[in-house]
Protein backbone atom coordinates (compact mmCIF):
# COMPACT_ATOMS: atom_id res chain seq x y z
CA UNK A 1 0.00 0.00 0.00
CA UNK A 2 2.41 2.60 -1.15
CA UNK A 3 1.83 6.75 -0.58
CA UNK A 4 1.09 8.46 -4.08
CA UNK A 5 1.24 12.12 -5.01
CA UNK A 6 -2.08 13.88 -5.45
CA UNK A 7 -2.81 17.36 -5.51
CA UNK A 8 -5.28 18.84 -4.04
CA UNK A 9 -6.62 22.99 -4.29
CA UNK A 10 -8.02 23.55 -1.10
CA UNK A 11 -9.85 27.13 -0.39
CA UNK A 12 -7.73 28.29 -3.45
CA UNK A 13 -4.51 27.02 -2.16
CA UNK A 14 -3.03 24.36 -4.40
CA UNK A 15 -0.86 21.26 -2.13
CA UNK A 16 0.94 18.03 -3.27
CA UNK A 17 0.56 15.71 -0.41
CA UNK A 18 1.58 11.84 -0.67
CA UNK A 19 -0.98 9.93 0.77
CA UNK A 20 -2.02 5.94 1.06
CA UNK A 21 -5.17 4.36 -0.92
CA UNK A 22 -6.87 4.20 2.72
CA UNK A 23 -6.59 7.98 3.54
CA UNK A 24 -10.50 9.81 3.19
CA UNK A 25 -10.76 13.29 2.56
CA UNK A 26 -11.13 14.26 5.31
CA UNK A 27 -8.37 12.74 7.39
CA UNK A 28 -6.16 14.79 4.47
CA UNK A 29 -7.85 17.57 5.09
CA UNK A 30 -7.62 17.68 9.27
CA UNK A 31 -3.83 16.41 8.88
CA UNK A 32 -2.95 18.90 6.53
CA UNK A 33 -4.77 21.60 9.25
CA UNK A 34 -7.78 22.40 7.60
CA UNK A 35 -9.55 21.34 10.90
CA UNK A 36 -12.27 23.66 10.45
CA UNK A 37 -13.69 19.83 8.68
CA UNK A 38 -15.14 18.13 11.53
CA UNK A 39 -14.71 14.90 12.44
CA UNK A 40 -18.06 13.63 14.00
CA UNK A 41 -19.78 10.16 12.45
CA UNK A 42 -17.74 8.68 9.84
CA UNK A 43 -20.44 7.21 8.58
CA UNK A 44 -21.94 9.78 6.25
CA UNK A 45 -24.69 10.58 8.65
CA UNK A 46 -23.79 13.95 10.53
CA UNK A 47 -22.63 15.99 7.74
CA UNK A 48 -19.50 17.81 9.94
CA UNK A 49 -17.38 16.84 7.74
CA UNK A 50 -19.45 18.52 4.63
CA UNK A 51 -17.23 20.52 1.86
CA UNK A 52 -17.59 21.28 -1.31
CA UNK A 53 -15.98 18.58 -3.83
CA UNK A 54 -16.38 20.88 -7.02
CA UNK A 55 -18.84 23.08 -6.31
CA UNK A 56 -20.92 20.24 -4.86
CA UNK A 57 -21.38 19.71 -1.05
CA UNK A 58 -20.27 16.20 0.10
CA UNK A 59 -19.22 14.27 2.87
CA UNK A 60 -15.24 14.47 3.24
CA UNK A 61 -15.57 10.96 5.65
CA UNK A 62 -17.17 8.89 2.01
CA UNK A 63 -14.27 10.64 -0.28
CA UNK A 64 -11.05 8.69 -0.68
CA UNK A 65 -8.28 11.85 -1.08
CA UNK A 66 -7.36 9.66 -4.20
CA UNK A 67 -10.91 10.23 -5.52
CA UNK A 68 -10.09 13.83 -5.48
CA UNK A 69 -6.86 13.82 -6.88
CA UNK A 70 -6.81 17.40 -9.25
CA UNK A 71 -10.11 18.96 -7.37
CA UNK A 72 -11.24 22.01 -6.16
CA UNK A 73 -11.79 21.94 -2.22
CA UNK A 74 -13.76 24.48 0.17
CA UNK A 75 -14.29 24.35 3.57
CA UNK A 76 -16.12 26.34 5.91
CA UNK A 77 -12.77 28.45 7.15
CA UNK A 78 -12.22 29.09 2.97
CA UNK A 79 -15.59 30.99 2.84
CA UNK A 80 -14.71 33.63 5.75
CA UNK A 81 -12.98 33.44 9.10
CA UNK A 82 -13.77 35.52 12.58
CA UNK A 83 -12.21 38.20 11.16
CA UNK A 84 -13.74 38.45 7.41
CA UNK A 85 -16.81 36.27 8.13
CA UNK A 86 -18.65 35.12 4.90
CA UNK A 87 -22.40 36.29 5.14
CA UNK A 88 -23.77 32.86 5.82
CA UNK A 89 -21.33 32.55 9.02
CA UNK A 90 -22.07 36.14 10.46
CA UNK A 91 -25.91 35.36 9.55
CA UNK A 92 -26.16 32.45 11.57
CA UNK A 93 -23.80 34.16 14.46
CA UNK A 94 -26.06 36.85 14.73
CA UNK A 95 -29.43 34.55 14.65
CA UNK A 96 -28.37 32.57 17.53
CA UNK A 97 -28.08 29.51 15.59
CA UNK A 98 -24.82 28.52 16.21
CA UNK A 99 -24.95 26.79 19.89
CA UNK A 100 -21.80 24.08 20.75
CA UNK A 101 -21.11 24.95 16.88
CA UNK A 102 -19.44 21.48 15.91
CA UNK A 103 -22.17 21.37 13.44
CA UNK A 104 -21.76 24.66 11.77
CA UNK A 105 -18.59 24.43 9.43
CA UNK A 106 -21.26 21.67 7.99
CA UNK A 107 -24.01 23.89 7.84
CA UNK A 108 -22.37 26.66 6.36
CA UNK A 109 -21.12 24.54 3.71
CA UNK A 110 -24.82 22.84 2.84
CA UNK A 111 -25.90 26.20 3.05
CA UNK A 112 -23.58 27.77 0.39
CA UNK A 113 -24.15 24.98 -1.72
CA UNK A 114 -27.98 25.33 -1.68
CA UNK A 115 -27.66 29.21 -2.22
CA UNK A 116 -25.02 28.92 -4.74
CA UNK A 117 -28.12 26.55 -6.86
CA UNK A 118 -31.45 28.27 -5.44
CA UNK A 119 -31.00 31.95 -4.16
CA UNK A 120 -34.23 32.10 -2.86
CA UNK A 121 -35.34 29.42 -1.86
CA UNK A 122 -38.35 28.41 0.49
CA UNK A 123 -38.07 27.07 4.39
CA UNK A 124 -38.72 23.58 2.95
CA UNK A 125 -35.53 23.76 0.44
CA UNK A 126 -33.98 24.72 2.95
CA UNK A 127 -34.66 22.01 5.55
CA UNK A 128 -33.97 19.72 2.67
CA UNK A 129 -30.38 21.05 1.85
CA UNK A 130 -29.61 21.01 5.68
CA UNK A 131 -31.28 17.51 6.45
CA UNK A 132 -27.86 15.76 6.21
CA UNK A 133 -26.11 18.09 8.89
CA UNK A 134 -27.20 16.92 12.66
CA UNK A 135 -26.99 19.66 15.14
CA UNK A 136 -27.86 18.28 18.61
CA UNK A 137 -28.33 21.62 20.34
CA UNK A 138 -30.83 24.22 18.36
CA UNK A 139 -33.66 21.94 17.15
CA UNK A 140 -32.73 23.71 13.45
CA UNK A 141 -34.98 26.93 14.21
CA UNK A 142 -32.39 29.40 15.06
CA UNK A 143 -30.28 27.75 11.92
CA UNK A 144 -33.25 27.82 9.81
CA UNK A 145 -33.46 31.68 10.35
CA UNK A 146 -30.08 32.34 10.69
CA UNK A 147 -30.13 31.06 6.38
CA UNK A 148 -33.06 32.99 5.43
CA UNK A 149 -32.00 36.18 6.91
CA UNK A 150 -29.29 36.02 4.44
CA UNK A 151 -31.78 35.76 1.32
CA UNK A 152 -33.93 38.42 3.27
CA UNK A 153 -30.80 40.84 2.92
CA UNK A 154 -29.71 39.40 -0.44
CA UNK A 155 -26.46 39.66 0.99
CA UNK A 156 -24.77 36.61 -0.30
CA UNK B 1 -9.20 4.58 9.93
CA UNK B 2 -9.81 2.41 7.16
CA UNK B 3 -8.71 -0.89 6.86
CA UNK B 4 -5.26 -1.22 4.23
CA UNK B 5 -6.48 -2.09 1.00
CA UNK B 6 -5.08 -1.57 -3.30
CA UNK B 7 -6.47 0.96 -5.26
CA UNK B 8 -7.05 1.03 -8.69
CA UNK B 9 -7.55 4.20 -10.57
CA UNK B 10 -8.66 3.63 -14.20
CA UNK B 11 -9.48 6.35 -16.61
CA UNK B 12 -11.35 4.54 -19.34
CA UNK B 13 -14.00 1.54 -18.71
CA UNK B 14 -12.08 -0.68 -21.22
CA UNK B 15 -8.88 -0.46 -18.44
CA UNK B 16 -11.46 -0.95 -15.28
CA UNK B 17 -12.84 -4.12 -16.79
CA UNK B 18 -9.35 -5.19 -17.55
CA UNK B 19 -8.62 -4.50 -13.81
CA UNK B 20 -11.96 -5.62 -12.45
CA UNK B 21 -11.24 -9.02 -14.89
CA UNK B 22 -7.15 -9.25 -13.52
CA UNK B 23 -8.11 -8.62 -9.83
CA UNK B 24 -11.62 -11.26 -9.42
CA UNK B 25 -12.80 -12.23 -7.26
CA UNK B 26 -11.10 -9.77 -4.82
CA UNK B 27 -11.15 -6.60 -6.41
CA UNK B 28 -14.22 -4.59 -5.52
CA UNK B 29 -15.37 -1.26 -7.51
CA UNK B 30 -16.28 1.92 -5.24
CA UNK B 31 -18.12 5.03 -6.94
CA UNK B 32 -19.61 7.37 -4.60
CA UNK B 33 -18.59 5.36 -1.83
CA UNK B 34 -21.31 6.30 0.29
CA UNK B 35 -21.52 2.34 0.80
CA UNK B 36 -18.45 0.65 0.19
CA UNK B 37 -17.01 3.40 2.99
CA UNK B 38 -19.09 2.41 6.30
CA UNK B 39 -18.76 -0.84 5.18
CA UNK B 40 -15.32 -0.80 5.27
CA UNK B 41 -15.23 0.88 8.11
CA UNK B 42 -17.36 -1.33 10.31
CA UNK B 43 -15.41 -4.27 8.59
CA UNK B 44 -18.51 -5.66 6.50
CA UNK B 45 -16.18 -6.74 4.12
CA UNK B 46 -12.13 -6.50 3.84
CA UNK B 47 -11.28 -6.64 -0.64
CA UNK B 48 -7.97 -6.81 -0.81
CA UNK B 49 -8.54 -4.14 -4.13
CA UNK B 50 -10.92 -1.48 -4.78
CA UNK B 51 -11.12 -0.04 -8.58
CA UNK B 52 -12.32 3.46 -8.40
CA UNK B 53 -15.11 4.14 -11.30
CA UNK B 54 -16.43 7.19 -9.99
CA UNK B 55 -15.42 9.91 -13.20
CA UNK B 56 -15.67 7.22 -15.84
CA UNK B 57 -16.50 9.36 -18.89
CA UNK B 58 -17.22 6.43 -20.30
CA UNK B 59 -20.69 5.92 -17.67
CA UNK B 60 -21.85 9.46 -17.43
CA UNK B 61 -25.10 11.54 -18.59
CA UNK B 62 -28.36 10.24 -19.04
CA UNK B 63 -29.87 10.24 -22.86
CA UNK B 64 -32.75 9.41 -24.50
CA UNK B 65 -31.62 6.28 -26.95
CA UNK B 66 -34.20 3.70 -28.96
CA UNK B 67 -37.29 4.45 -27.11
CA UNK B 68 -35.04 4.13 -24.00
CA UNK B 69 -33.95 6.44 -20.57
CA UNK B 70 -30.39 5.32 -20.50
CA UNK B 71 -29.05 6.26 -17.06
CA UNK B 72 -25.15 6.23 -16.81
CA UNK B 73 -23.62 3.65 -14.58
CA UNK B 74 -22.17 6.44 -12.66
CA UNK B 75 -24.83 9.02 -12.48
CA UNK B 76 -25.31 10.00 -9.04
CA UNK B 77 -28.77 10.32 -7.56
CA UNK B 78 -28.29 14.21 -7.52
CA UNK B 79 -27.98 14.33 -10.99
CA UNK B 80 -31.12 12.10 -11.39
CA UNK B 81 -32.81 14.69 -9.64
CA UNK B 82 -31.79 17.62 -11.54
CA UNK B 83 -32.08 15.71 -14.91
CA UNK B 84 -34.94 16.95 -17.55
CA UNK B 85 -35.41 13.63 -19.11
CA UNK B 86 -36.04 11.85 -15.55
CA UNK B 87 -38.74 14.55 -14.73
CA UNK B 88 -40.39 14.19 -17.85
CA UNK B 89 -40.60 10.37 -18.51
CA UNK B 90 -39.51 8.75 -14.72
CA UNK B 91 -40.91 11.47 -11.86
CA UNK B 92 -41.35 8.12 -9.95
CA UNK B 93 -38.27 7.95 -9.59
CA UNK B 94 -37.23 11.67 -9.15
CA UNK B 95 -39.20 10.87 -6.25
CA UNK B 96 -37.41 7.94 -4.87
CA UNK B 97 -34.32 9.67 -5.18
CA UNK B 98 -35.81 12.96 -3.74
CA UNK B 99 -36.22 10.49 -0.44
CA UNK B 100 -32.43 8.66 -0.59
CA UNK B 101 -30.43 9.92 2.51
CA UNK B 102 -29.75 13.91 2.32
CA UNK B 103 -27.97 16.26 -0.62
CA UNK B 104 -24.78 15.51 0.55
CA UNK B 105 -24.88 11.29 0.08
CA UNK B 106 -27.13 12.20 -2.85
CA UNK B 107 -23.96 14.45 -4.45
CA UNK B 108 -22.11 11.17 -4.35
CA UNK B 109 -24.46 8.29 -4.41
CA UNK B 110 -24.79 6.39 -7.93
CA UNK B 111 -27.84 5.16 -8.91
CA UNK B 112 -25.79 1.91 -9.94
CA UNK B 113 -23.93 1.53 -6.97
CA UNK B 114 -27.64 1.84 -5.19
CA UNK B 115 -28.65 -1.54 -6.98
CA UNK B 116 -24.94 -3.19 -6.68
CA UNK B 117 -25.06 -2.72 -2.69
CA UNK B 118 -28.64 -4.59 -2.86
CA UNK B 119 -29.75 -3.39 0.06
CA UNK B 120 -33.76 -4.52 0.83
CA UNK B 121 -34.33 -1.02 1.34
CA UNK B 122 -32.50 0.03 -1.48
CA UNK B 123 -34.76 3.39 -2.62
CA UNK B 124 -34.09 3.31 -6.60
CA UNK B 125 -35.29 -0.38 -6.56
CA UNK B 126 -38.89 0.21 -6.49
CA UNK B 127 -39.44 2.99 -8.97
CA UNK B 128 -36.77 1.07 -11.68
CA UNK B 129 -38.57 -2.30 -10.64
CA UNK B 130 -41.76 -0.35 -11.57
CA UNK B 131 -40.54 0.96 -15.04
CA UNK B 132 -39.58 -2.26 -15.91
CA UNK B 133 -35.81 -1.65 -15.77
CA UNK B 134 -32.54 -3.28 -17.19
CA UNK B 135 -29.41 -3.71 -15.56
CA UNK B 136 -26.47 -3.64 -18.37
CA UNK B 137 -23.43 -5.78 -16.71
CA UNK B 138 -19.96 -5.08 -18.70
CA UNK B 139 -17.09 -7.44 -18.59
CA UNK B 140 -13.94 -8.01 -20.54
CA UNK B 141 -15.85 -10.84 -22.20
CA UNK B 142 -18.60 -7.87 -23.30
CA UNK B 143 -22.39 -6.87 -22.06
CA UNK B 144 -25.42 -8.29 -21.36
CA UNK B 145 -28.72 -7.30 -19.72
CA UNK B 146 -30.45 -8.43 -17.31
CA UNK B 147 -34.05 -7.30 -15.84
CA UNK B 148 -33.87 -5.73 -12.59
CA UNK B 149 -36.73 -7.97 -11.63
CA UNK B 150 -34.05 -10.64 -11.99
CA UNK B 151 -30.73 -8.98 -10.63
CA UNK B 152 -31.87 -9.41 -6.89
CA UNK B 153 -30.65 -12.69 -5.23
CA UNK B 154 -30.94 -12.20 -1.16
CA UNK B 155 -29.39 -9.68 1.32
CA UNK B 156 -26.48 -7.56 -0.77
CA UNK B 157 -26.27 -10.63 -2.92
CA UNK B 158 -27.08 -9.76 -6.91
CA UNK B 159 -26.42 -11.50 -10.16
CA UNK B 160 -23.22 -9.43 -10.80
CA UNK B 161 -19.99 -11.47 -11.10
CA UNK B 162 -17.06 -10.08 -9.32
CA UNK B 163 -15.34 -9.18 -12.85
CA UNK B 164 -18.72 -7.23 -14.08
CA UNK B 165 -19.56 -3.84 -13.32
CA UNK B 166 -22.90 -1.81 -13.72
CA UNK B 167 -22.30 0.18 -16.83
CA UNK B 168 -26.38 1.75 -17.45
CA UNK B 169 -29.72 1.62 -16.02
CA UNK B 170 -32.03 0.84 -19.30
CA UNK B 171 -35.92 2.40 -18.52
CA UNK B 172 -38.30 1.83 -21.59
CA UNK B 173 -39.81 4.96 -22.24
CA UNK B 174 -43.86 4.47 -20.70
CA UNK B 175 -46.61 4.97 -22.46
CA UNK B 176 -48.08 8.64 -21.99
CA UNK B 177 -51.20 6.95 -19.95
CA UNK B 178 -49.00 5.37 -17.34
CA UNK B 179 -49.00 7.30 -13.90
CA UNK B 180 -46.44 5.89 -10.96
CA UNK B 181 -46.53 6.88 -7.34
CA UNK B 182 -43.59 5.96 -5.11
CA UNK B 183 -44.15 6.27 -1.06
CA UNK B 184 -41.26 6.08 1.64
CA UNK B 185 -41.95 5.33 5.37
CA UNK B 186 -39.21 5.76 7.48
CA UNK B 187 -38.25 7.52 11.32
CA UNK B 188 -37.68 10.49 10.15
CA UNK B 189 -37.95 12.60 7.01
CA UNK B 190 -34.46 12.75 5.46
CA UNK B 191 -31.27 10.93 6.03
CA UNK B 192 -33.45 7.58 6.88
CA UNK B 193 -33.50 4.21 5.71
CA UNK B 194 -37.13 2.83 4.88
CA UNK B 195 -39.24 0.79 6.99
CA UNK B 196 -41.36 0.10 3.61
CA UNK B 197 -40.75 1.83 0.33
CA UNK B 198 -43.09 1.40 -2.01
CA UNK B 199 -43.51 2.27 -6.12
CA UNK B 200 -46.84 1.85 -7.75
CA UNK B 201 -47.65 1.93 -11.58
CA UNK B 202 -50.47 1.79 -13.42
CA UNK B 203 -50.79 2.11 -17.27
CA UNK B 204 -54.57 2.68 -18.23
CA UNK B 205 -56.25 1.19 -20.89
CA UNK B 206 -58.77 3.28 -22.97
CA UNK B 207 -61.53 2.14 -21.07
CA UNK B 208 -60.57 3.22 -17.86
CA UNK B 209 -59.13 0.01 -16.42
CA UNK B 210 -55.74 -1.28 -15.63
CA UNK B 211 -53.85 -2.29 -18.45
CA UNK B 212 -50.92 -2.68 -16.98
CA UNK B 213 -50.09 -2.98 -13.18
CA UNK B 214 -46.34 -3.12 -11.47
CA UNK B 215 -46.26 -3.38 -7.31
CA UNK B 216 -42.49 -2.55 -5.97
CA UNK B 217 -42.28 -3.22 -2.31
CA UNK B 218 -38.59 -2.47 -0.36
CA UNK B 219 -37.08 -3.52 3.06
CA UNK B 220 -40.07 -6.17 3.35
CA UNK B 221 -38.33 -9.18 2.24
CA UNK B 222 -34.79 -10.11 2.01
CA UNK B 223 -34.85 -7.98 -1.39
CA UNK B 224 -36.71 -5.17 -3.28
CA UNK B 225 -39.80 -7.27 -4.33
CA UNK B 226 -42.60 -7.43 -7.30
CA UNK B 227 -46.45 -8.05 -5.56
CA UNK B 228 -47.48 -10.07 -8.41
CA UNK B 229 -50.48 -11.44 -7.00
CA UNK B 230 -51.43 -7.86 -6.30
CA UNK B 231 -50.55 -6.64 -9.99
CA UNK B 232 -52.36 -9.68 -11.51
CA UNK B 233 -55.40 -8.21 -9.56
CA UNK B 234 -55.42 -5.21 -10.98
CA UNK B 235 -54.74 -6.27 -14.87
CA UNK B 236 -58.00 -5.92 -16.66
CA UNK B 237 -60.05 -3.93 -13.99
CA UNK B 238 -60.78 -0.48 -13.00
CA UNK B 239 -59.30 1.16 -10.23
CA UNK B 240 -62.57 0.86 -7.95
CA UNK B 241 -62.13 1.14 -3.63
CA UNK B 242 -62.83 -2.53 -4.19
CA UNK B 243 -59.97 -3.42 -6.56
CA UNK B 244 -57.67 -0.90 -4.54
CA UNK B 245 -58.19 -2.53 -1.28
CA UNK B 246 -57.86 -5.91 -2.19
CA UNK B 247 -54.44 -5.38 -4.13
CA UNK B 248 -53.11 -3.64 -1.18
CA UNK B 249 -54.04 -6.82 0.73
CA UNK B 250 -52.02 -8.61 -1.37
CA UNK B 251 -49.69 -7.10 -1.82
CA UNK B 252 -48.94 -6.63 2.48
CA UNK B 253 -49.53 -10.75 1.84
CA UNK B 254 -46.86 -10.70 -0.72
CA UNK B 255 -44.22 -9.69 1.99
CA UNK B 256 -41.45 -11.69 4.28
CA UNK B 257 -41.04 -8.63 6.85
CA UNK B 258 -38.73 -9.24 9.70
CA UNK B 259 -38.56 -7.11 13.02
CA UNK B 260 -35.68 -4.87 13.42
CA UNK B 261 -34.24 -1.68 14.99
CA UNK B 262 -36.25 0.30 12.66
CA UNK B 263 -39.66 -1.35 12.82
CA UNK B 264 -41.69 -4.61 13.43
CA UNK B 265 -43.03 -7.53 10.79
CA UNK B 266 -45.94 -6.79 11.90
CA UNK B 267 -46.18 -3.06 11.10
CA UNK B 268 -43.96 -3.57 7.83
CA UNK B 269 -47.03 -5.55 7.01
CA UNK B 270 -49.26 -3.35 7.74
CA UNK B 271 -47.50 0.17 6.25
CA UNK B 272 -46.76 -1.93 3.08
CA UNK B 273 -51.31 -1.93 2.97
CA UNK B 274 -51.83 1.22 3.39
CA UNK B 275 -48.84 2.29 1.26
CA UNK B 276 -50.28 0.69 -1.64
CA UNK B 277 -53.65 1.86 -1.09
CA UNK B 278 -52.67 5.47 -0.82
CA UNK B 279 -50.63 5.08 -4.38
CA UNK B 280 -53.39 3.26 -5.83
CA UNK B 281 -56.27 5.88 -4.44
CA UNK B 282 -53.16 8.87 -5.74
CA UNK B 283 -53.29 7.35 -9.39
CA UNK B 284 -56.73 6.93 -9.32
CA UNK B 285 -57.97 10.53 -8.60
CA UNK B 286 -59.68 11.77 -11.34
CA UNK B 287 -60.22 8.56 -13.22
CA UNK B 288 -62.72 6.55 -10.20
CA UNK B 289 -66.05 7.97 -10.67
Amino acid sequence: MQPKLITLTINGRTHQVALKPNVTLLHALRDMGYTDVKNGCEKGDCGACAVLLNGRAVNSCLVLAWQADGAEITTAAGLGTVDRPHPIQEALADSGGVQCGFCIPGIVVSAKALLDRNPHPTEEEIREAISGNLCRCTGYALIVEGIRRIIASKNQ
Amino acid sequence: MLPEFELLMPRTLPEALEMLAGRAPDGMPIAGGTNVIPDLRGGRYRPACLVNVAGLPELSGIRQEDGMLVIGGGVTIAEVLEDPLVARYAPVLREAARSLASPLVRNRATVAGNLANASPAADMAPPLLVLDAEVELASREGTRRVPLKDFFLGVRRTVRQPHELITAIRIPLPPAHSRARFFKVALRKADAIAVVNSAVRVDLGDNGSCQTARIALGAVAPTPIRAWEAERALEGHPLTPETIAQAARLAAEATRTIDDIRGSAAYRRHVTEVLVRRALEGIGVGIME
